[in-house]
């Protein structure tokens, strides 16, 4: 509105403007890729299956999610009731699992299970959190994946896979 | 017989829809008034045949029809009867019902309290919305059709996941739908003024309102569903950076982006196409989440059964709608003429900054959610990207973003003195510091970053309230003045502080639900006693009770704080009889400053039970924040100027958003 006296021309100074948008926005995306970057290559946590803990030697106190059916029978009490015990197998292999605190509802012998934590020198997973889902029926794909993998797979698990 | 006419009408909505389509925009090109008109009824008719439908399926649900397949699935007869009516969007088919319902309903609003629309942007409009819906009810026709008979009828349903059993529950999908679709009007009228070529103050002034409505909603929805998770759950968590979390997030932080655009366009005719593109990219972002959360992509704690060949119909859905508009964009948005200049340092450009940071926050929650599956389609690892990964980028680009927000309010448009302005805001700045101090002092030995949190939602709070107290002119004039001016500053001016001042609250809420809260998990027996903080836990024991539909256990914690009773608070483990599924009800007491969380879990089979306790500072705040930023965007939609508009095109907004208080 105001005229004051300015030696630019307004077309220039929209591109002057663009410009400056334009390097704030290209800052903040190298911003935004540094941090990314940084954050992916130090908080991404793999998947492995039981088989693949077996197959790739996976180092102790490597932190990783873990998947696969909760092995019927296996289920134990330690420390009073506090901490569970129990197998995760994916038919082909089967691993160890220790959790300390309240599994989630939906926990139960021969369901689908997915752990994050890490293997202690013993071997056995120690599960830092123990994933719940909210449908009974529901199989993580990792976790039918993994059974798949091991040749284990039938294809029964689901209701009728339409809902 | 109800059932199919609710399946009738269905699919007679979607053929009113094609023609709804169809027919304005060939109007519109030729500028033929007769093909013009027909936007308006069709979009009435739309929402009445879907309305038809869903009363028909809830119909189906209330008495408990055990003939219609989704009924059966998702309902039960012993089932209360609050729960039989939210069962109708307790599962997938009947929840896109009501997302089209409601994306029915936004179109007929605009056709009904648009007639001041020029009847151009108007039927291209309707026409957008059109499409979307004939999108999705094919989709529903084809893949997921709710009113499918079962043959024979069961005698009794498999029942609602006890999980979705809850209030809370009931009332978030409706509220989360509204807003995911509410971006789609603003998505329309962005397509619409790209086929017009024509984007001008009084568009923006149309859309805004629309993109606010939108953004209340979602931000209801987001955080009556993070309020759910929190108490439902029982894992005393509040956000998991879950992908089903990020998909209702990411139109969040795109259509916050966009309602500050859209006031540059309309105040000073500038950033014209990157508004157009927000709108564009904040239902894409809607859509991609519903995608995300229909098609079982991503392991998520929300996947619900899912079926993947739904998710390829989505994705199609996705591509045409995504990769159309922006193509259309690609085309005509170089023709819009720009407009208002303004230097780098003005409220402008504040705004300016506001966007890009907001947006490419937007983009690295996008990339950690979708990063897994490009992993895998590339290298064939199964990863999860988890709450490190979010905090790690989300939050550094937050920071910035906070700070200026307390500063870019006071900064006049054009050109601006940084200076000055920060010159204004000393004493919150000194304030902040002094707090900041004081709770570093206080959490002596935790992380630092609990100071800065709590310093920056100070600043946050107290900039925002020493610019309203500048505008009114607080310690300038006399008081009676100040009130007058008070009570003459635009219900916008007001909505903005009221909402920036809830931001501030709910950042303080996640610095202390983050950083400060105590966990203690530990076997107790009856007469135990634990300490957290400084609240005493005592274990009464347990009782068997009886509810509607499930039997549970009862435990009894007597909480003192200091000798002195605070509340007895009651979890219960329940076992729900239909489906034999457990679900664990935390009890949790809220005060002003803290929340005190009980969780029972199992016995141990000596007498003793299971039992985690938490102490939650701050963590009401969170919600306290966001209904008062719903608060403001309330205040700010009952704006005059929204009400009566440029004098040019008028514009009227919907009776809902109309505060009904005044």
């Amino acid at each position: 509105m105001t005229a004051t006296v300015r030696p630019r021309t307004p077309a220039a100074m929209r591109k002057r403007r663009r410009l400056y948008i334009v390097l704030t926005g290209l800052t903040m995306l190298g911003m935004a890729a540094a941090l990314v970057l940084t954050a992916l290559e130090d908080n991404i946590v793999f998947f492995h299956s039981p088989s693949d803990i077996q197959a790739k030697a996976i180092a102790s106190g490597q932190h990783f999610r873990m998947g696969g059916l909760v092995k019927e029978g296996s289920i134990k009490k330690a420390e009073n009731g506090l901490v569970t015990n129990f197998v995760v197998t994916d038919l082909g292999h089967a691993v160890k699992v220790s959790y300390r605190g309240i599994l989630p509802d939906l926990f139960r012998e021969g369901q689908g299970v997915i752990a994050e934590g890490s293997l202690n020198p013993e071997r056995v997973f120690v599960a830092r959190e123990v994933l719940a889902k909210h449908d009974e029926n529901y199989m993580p794909p990792e976790i039918a994946e993994a059974l798949k993998k091991s040749g284990k797979w039938k294809h029964a698990t689901g209701e009728d896979g339409k809902n | 017989m109800i059932v199919e006419i609710g399946h009738f009408a269905m699919i007679l909505a979607l053929c009113v829809a094609v023609a709804q389509s169809i027919m304005p925009m060939i109007g519109a090109a030729r500028n033929n008034r007769a093909w013009m008109a027909v936007a308006s009824p069709t979009a009435t008719a739309q929402l009445g045949l879907l309305t038809i439908a869903f009363l028909a399926l809830t119909f189906a649900y209330v008495t408990s029809d055990f003939s219609v397949q989704n009924v059966a699935e998702n309902s039960n007869s012993l089932k209360p009867m609050i729960y039989k009516i939210s069962g109708v969007w307790g599962n997938h088919e009947g929840s896109m019902l009501l997302w089209v319902l409601i994306l029915a309903l936004f179109g007929a609003i605009v056709a009904g309290f648009g007639r001041n629309l020029p009847p151009g942007l108007k039927s291209r409009t309707l026409a957008v919305q059109a499409m979307i819906s004939v999108g999705f009810l094919l989709f529903m026709v084809l893949t997921s059709n709710p009113f499918d008979r079962l043959v024979p009828a069961p005698l009794d349903g498999k029942g609602l996941n006890p999980l979705l059993q809850d209030p809370g529950l009931a009332l978030h999908p409706p509220i989360l739908y509204a807003g995911y679709v509410g971006f789609s009007i603003s998505f329309s009228f962005a397509v619409a003024a790209l086929i017009e070529g024509k984007v001008d103050a009084a568009w923006a002034r149309w859309v805004r309102p629309w993109a606010l409505l939108a953004w209340l909603f979602l931000t209801a929805g987001i955080a009556l569903g993070s309020w759910w998770a929190y108490y439902e759950l029982g894992w005393g968590g509040w956000w998991y950076w879950d992908p089903v979390e990020n998909a209702s997030f990411m139109p969040w932080l795109v259509g916050t982006a966009l309602l500050h655009s859209a006031v540059v366009v309309e105040k000073r005719d500038a950033l014209k196409s990157w508004t157009i593109l927000l709108a564009i990219i904040t239902f894409s972002l809607s859509l991609i989440g519903t995608f995300l959360v229909r098609s079982g992509v991503l392991t998520s704690v929300h996947a619900f059964a899912t079926d993947p060949d739904r998710g390829v119909f989505i994705l199609g859905l996705l591509v045409i709608a995504i990769g159309g508009s922006l193509a259309l964009y690609a085309w005509r948005a170089p023709m819009l003429q720009s407009g208002g200049l303004f230097q780098p340092i003005s409220r402008e450009g504040g705004l300016v900054f506001n966007n890009l940071l907001l947006t490419t926050a937007a983009a690295t929650v996008l990339l950690g959610t979708l990063y897994p599956l490009f992993l895998e389609a590339f290298d064939g690892d199964k990863v999860s990207v988890g709450p490190p990964f979010f905090n790690a980028t989300f939050i550094p680009l937050m920071v910035p973003l906070v700070v200026a927000l307390g500063i870019g309010p006071l900064l006049p448009w054009k050109r601006a003195d940084l200076a000055g302005a920060l010159g204004r805001l000393k004493m919150a700045f000194l304030l902040a510091g002094m707090v900041a101090l004081i709770t570093a002092y206080l959490t002596w030995g935790k992380t630092v970053f609990g100071a800065l949190g709590i310093g920056l939602a100070v600043w946050l709070g107290a900039s925002a309230l020493l610019e309203l107290g500048e505008r009114v002119g607080v310690g300038r004039v006399a008081f009676a003045e100040v009130l007058k001016r008070a009570a003459g500053l635009p219900r916008a001016a007001w909505g903005m502080t009221v909402a920036h001042f809830g931001l501030a609250i709910t950042v303080a809420g996640i610095t202390g639900a983050g950083l400060w809260q105590i966990e203690s998990i530990q076997i107790m027996k009856p007469g135990d006693k634990v300490n957290v903080s400084s609240y005493e836990f005592v274990f009464d024991g347990a009782d068997r009770i009886r509810g509607p539909n499930y039997v549970a256990e009862r435990g009894n914690f007597t909480v003192k704080d200091g000798g002195r009773i605070l509340t007895v608070l009651q979890p219960e483990r329940r076992q729900y009889l239909v489906s034999g599924q457990d679900t664990t009800e935390a009890a949790i007491l809220t005060t002003a400053m803290y929340d005190l969380y009980a969780v029972l879990g199992e016995p141990n089979g000596q007498g003793g039970w299971t039992t985690r306790l938490f102490y939650k500072p701050l963590v009401p705040w969170l919600w306290i924040g966001s209904v008062v930023m719903v608060m403001g965007g309330l205040v700010s939609l009952t704006d005059r100027r929204l009400r009566i508009g440029a004098p040019s095109r008028k514009l009227r907004v919907g009776a809902a958003a109309r505060a009904p208080a005044e």
